[in-house]
């Protein structure tokens, strides 16, 4: 038990920016560069850390509120959810719930402390966050919904844990569609393509980025390593659903590498093909939910 | 006076005395309503309430009479008597007609708006607060009482919950107006307890103790809450409009210098109501939330549907209040000043920060100290159905949630304490401005406004809004100065009943001509009737 608390703390903490450095890898390959090194998002960490942070003048303590509360809200969020089948550190009836809303709690600070620099930019880069996890939100509680029923428990550790290999046969087809669902939510909440493109220094087609073009320094450290911790979480989830048979003392290594997995497909979907128009990204998010939605009617059936 | 008659109302066990409190308050509360009656605007809107709330007092003399009628008295004991399923479906229909209308349900709201946005900022605050509720106590009391509750009964109630709740805050993504915003916040916070209502009719309906505890209790909480966090951010907004003589969002920003208490108190109201941890409304929400997750243990598997649309409703409601209030903080108090008034901004004076720094430890209070709150709870879950329920402990894990409230609090202030210091210590260029692109001379007016922020999500919502735009053509290379307006009608109000009172206005033009105020055509018309009734009754 303490054994399995360990790796998952080690793991929630000091894995995620090696996961970007998978994807990153991937794009390179594909685009046949030889790419930044494995460890690159370690190092820029480290420069951050040690740099001064600019607050412009027109900034108030939100702006400053806004990284801490994304990394504090995406670091309990991890201690939640579950990595593999094992049992999270922190686990009990409702925790879903909290999870989400943790999630909600960063993303409001953050967009809070974008807002602050009153640059129109940013500004514009909010209004679409906000707009797009709105509608991600339903993706996700539907998604959930078919786990809840399927593992008759309110908490993650339980929905992903050991009841995921037994209702295989009985809500296969919903789990499907609920995990096709889940991997278009991870990818709108972490800002990937087709929904965002974290590489492209435009402001005008970024969301995420856009918003946290001000931060400087160990501030925006704090928001690169919560993205990262963030990547890793909702890739846990969708990893395990992937991947969601009984393995015995197999579970951490599978785990792993179904993680890694799903950060090569991360960079594959980057890869081939390109951003979405803005107009056109809710249609996406919406046919994620719809892909939740049959997933529950599946289960009526 | 509209505090004493809903004290009398609450208190009331007869139907009788219950109309007497439900009009005494109503009438005062129009008093109330129209104090600063010189503008227009405000009669207007004490006009539209008082139509509105005559309205609602005839349906519940109707539901009163249909009452009687079942039972054979008048007083509120419709539970213990044989009741035919007509005369129930009729009690419930009329009753969620008027207590609908008095709570502000979707599309029963067309009077809230605009009573809310015109009415002194304390009034508004005790009317979003404590007024409307009076119609979810009405709905809550006649759906504890009625026998034979049946699973139709409870969809309608969870369905109008989610309607109500989704439109509402919809709609106030769209308003420029903050005080308005506020109102169709209600109408947003009316839906989340409906829902919650929806959810305990049902599980009384299926003989669900459960689902009955979760569902009355989230919707019992969250109308206390919102009481709390709604009178919060009225009295916030009413102190931002006093000290800037504005209401419009887009004239207003960077208020959190000059208002550095109200800007924060305002934050909080705004966080809880957006059902985020660690305050008050996510309590309550997350008891609603349990109650819906809880329909899949349900033998029905249709019903399975019901609770997942409960489910994904109120998550998308959560999302879109998240981006609503995030709007109106950062267009309100960050960012620059984007009018004169805003830089001229002061604190209020101590009597009117008091009330505001209560009512933020009250939503702090409840969000971390819920584990205290389970014997109150218990007890509602007991008066509203007094069944073999385990006590809400045996569900919830109050005590996980309100430690992880804490945990949050004490990282968020380490950390941010280690970000502070941190940065400080070295030789980063201070009092620089926004980088803007390396423009030379941006302005406030550059900046994101509200409507700006909200466009998209109207976009998206342009089905239900009939959004009003002026169109805007940029023409020439030396473009000539273009104006451009938007506008969110009340759709309910504006596009729907004022046309159709229109026609009837019209329609009965045709019965005055017989009022022509001529003293021998009326003397002939009581002669004429004569005639008529003596040839029918021979």
């Amino acid at each position: 038990m303490s054994f399995d608390l360990l790796i998952h703390l080690v793991l929630l903490l000091l894995l995620p920016p090696f996961l970007l450095g998978v994807v990153n890898k991937t794009k390179a390959l594909f685009a046949g560069r030889k790419g930044p090194p494995w460890l690159q998002v370690y190092y820029d960490l480290a420069k951050l850390v040690r740099k001064g942070s600019v607050f412009s003048r027109t900034t108030s303590w939100v702006f400053r509120a806004g990284p801490a509360v994304g990394l504090v809200t995406v670091i309990l969020a991890g201690l939640m959810i579950p990595q593999g089948g094992h049992l999270a550190p922190v686990n009990f009836e409702g925790d879903l719930i909290l999870v989400a809303y943790l999630l909600g709690l960063g993303r409001f600070f953050t967009v809070a402390a974008a807002l602050d620099t009153g640059s129109a930019f940013e500004g514009m880069g909010s209004a679409r966050e906000v707009t797009f996890s709105a509608l991600t939100e339903p993706a996700l509680f539907l998604g959930l919904f078919v786990l809840v029923r399927s593992s008759h428990s309110l908490s993650l550790s339980r929905m992903f844990g050991d009841s995921l290999p037994q209702s295989l046969g009985v809500s296969g087809a919903s789990l499907v569609l609920v995990l096709v669902s889940l991997f278009i939510v991870m990818l709108a909440e972490n800002s990937r393509i087709p929904v965002d493109d974290p590489e492209t220094h435009l402001e005008l087609t970024m969301i995420h980025e856009v918003m946290v073009l001000d931060h400087s320094g160990p501030a925006f450290g704090m928001i690169l390593y919560s993205a990262a911790v963030k990547f890793f979480v909702l890739g846990a989830l969708v990893a395990r659903l992937a991947v969601p048979f009984d393995v015995g003392l197999w579970a951490w290594p599978v785990f792993m590498l179904a993680t890694l997995g799903v950060a090569v497909l991360v960079g594959v979907v980057e890869s081939v093909m390109a951003r979405l128009r803005m107009v056109h990204v809710p249609s996406l998010l919406i046919a994620a939910c719809l892909l939740s939605a049959f997933g529950v009617v599946l289960l009526v059936r | 006076m509209t505090a004493a008659g809903m004290l009398l109302l609450v208190s009331a066990h007869n139907t009788v005395l219950f109309l007497a409190g439900w009009e005494i308050m109503a009438l005062s509360a129009l008093m109330a309503l129209t104090a600063e009656d010189t503008h227009a605007e405000v009669r207007l809107a004490g006009y539209v309430y008082m139509v509105a709330t005559r309205a609602g007092t005839l349906a519940l003399f109707a539901t009163f009479a249909t009452m009687f009628l079942a039972t054979g008295n008048f007083d509120f004991s419709l539970a213990t008597a044989a009741v035919s399923p007509g005369a129930a479906t009729a009690i419930f229909v009329l009753a969620l007609l008027g207590f609908g209308l008095k709570a502000g349900l979707m599309p029963l709201h067309l009077w809230l708006p605009g009573a809310h946005a015109n009415a002194p900022t304390h009034v508004s605050a005790l009317m979003s607060g404590v007024l409307i509720k009076m119609g979810i106590y009405g709905l809550v009391r006649v759906s504890a009482m009625l026998p034979n509750p049946t699973v139709a009964q409870g969809a309608w109630l969870l369905i109008l919950g989610v309607i109500s709740g989704v439109l509402g805050v919809v709609f106030a993504i769209g308003q420029h107006d903050i005080k308005r915003l506020l109102a169709y916040h209600s109408v947003e916070n009316i839906g989340i307890i409906c829902l919650g209502l929806g959810v305990a009719h049902l599980g009384r309906a299926l003989g669900e103790p459960g689902l009955v505890a979760l569902g009355i209790a989230g919707a019992v909480l969250h109308t206390f809450n919102h009481g709390m966090f709604k009178a919060l951010l009225f009295l916030a907004a009413g102190v931002v409009a006093h000290t800037t003589h504005t209401r419009s969002l887009d004239r207003l920003g960077g208020l959190l210098k000059p208002l550095p208490l109200t800007g924060a108190l305002f934050l909080v109201g705004a966080i809880a109501i957006c059902g985020l941890p660690p305050l008050n409304g996510f309590v309550s929400e997350l008891l609603v939330y349990l109650g819906l997750f809880g329909v899949v243990d349900v033998d029905r598997k249709l019903l399975w549907l019901l609770g997942a649309f409960g489910a994904a409703g109120l998550a998308l409601i959560g999302g879109l209040a998240l981006a609503c209030f995030v709007k109106v903080f950062g267009a309100v108090f960050l960012g620059e000043p984007r009018s004169e008034g805003c830089a001229k901004a002061h604190e209020p004076s101590v009597w009117m920060r008091l009330p505001m720094v209560v009512l933020a430890a009250i939503c702090f209070g409840i969000g971390l100290g819920s584990p205290l709150l389970v014997p109150v709870l218990d007890h509602v879950v007991q008066a509203y159905a007094p069944i073999a329920a385990p006590s809400l402990v045996v569900r919830v894990p109050f005590t996980s949630f309100a430690l992880l409230g804490v945990v949050l609090l004490g990282m968020f202030a380490a950390v941010f304490a280690w970000m502070n210091r941190n940065a400080r210590s070295t030789q980063a260029p201070t009092g620089v401005g926004t980088w803007a692109c390396g423009y030379a001379r941006p302005t406030a007016r550059m900046q994101y406004s509200a409507s700006s922020f909200g466009e998209m999500l109207v976009g998206l919502g342009r089905w239900a809004l009939r959004l009003e735009e002026s169109p805007t053509v940029v023409r020439g290379t030396f473009a000539r100065p273009v104006a451009f307006h938007s506008h969110v009608p009340e759709v309910v109000l504006d596009l729907v009943v004022v046309p159709f009172a229109e026609r009837l206005v019209r329609l009965f033009r045709l019965a005055n001509r017989l009022q022509g105020g001529d003293l021998n055509a009326y003397l002939f018309y009581v002669f004429a009737t004569l005639v008529v009734v003596f040839l029918w009754v021979s």
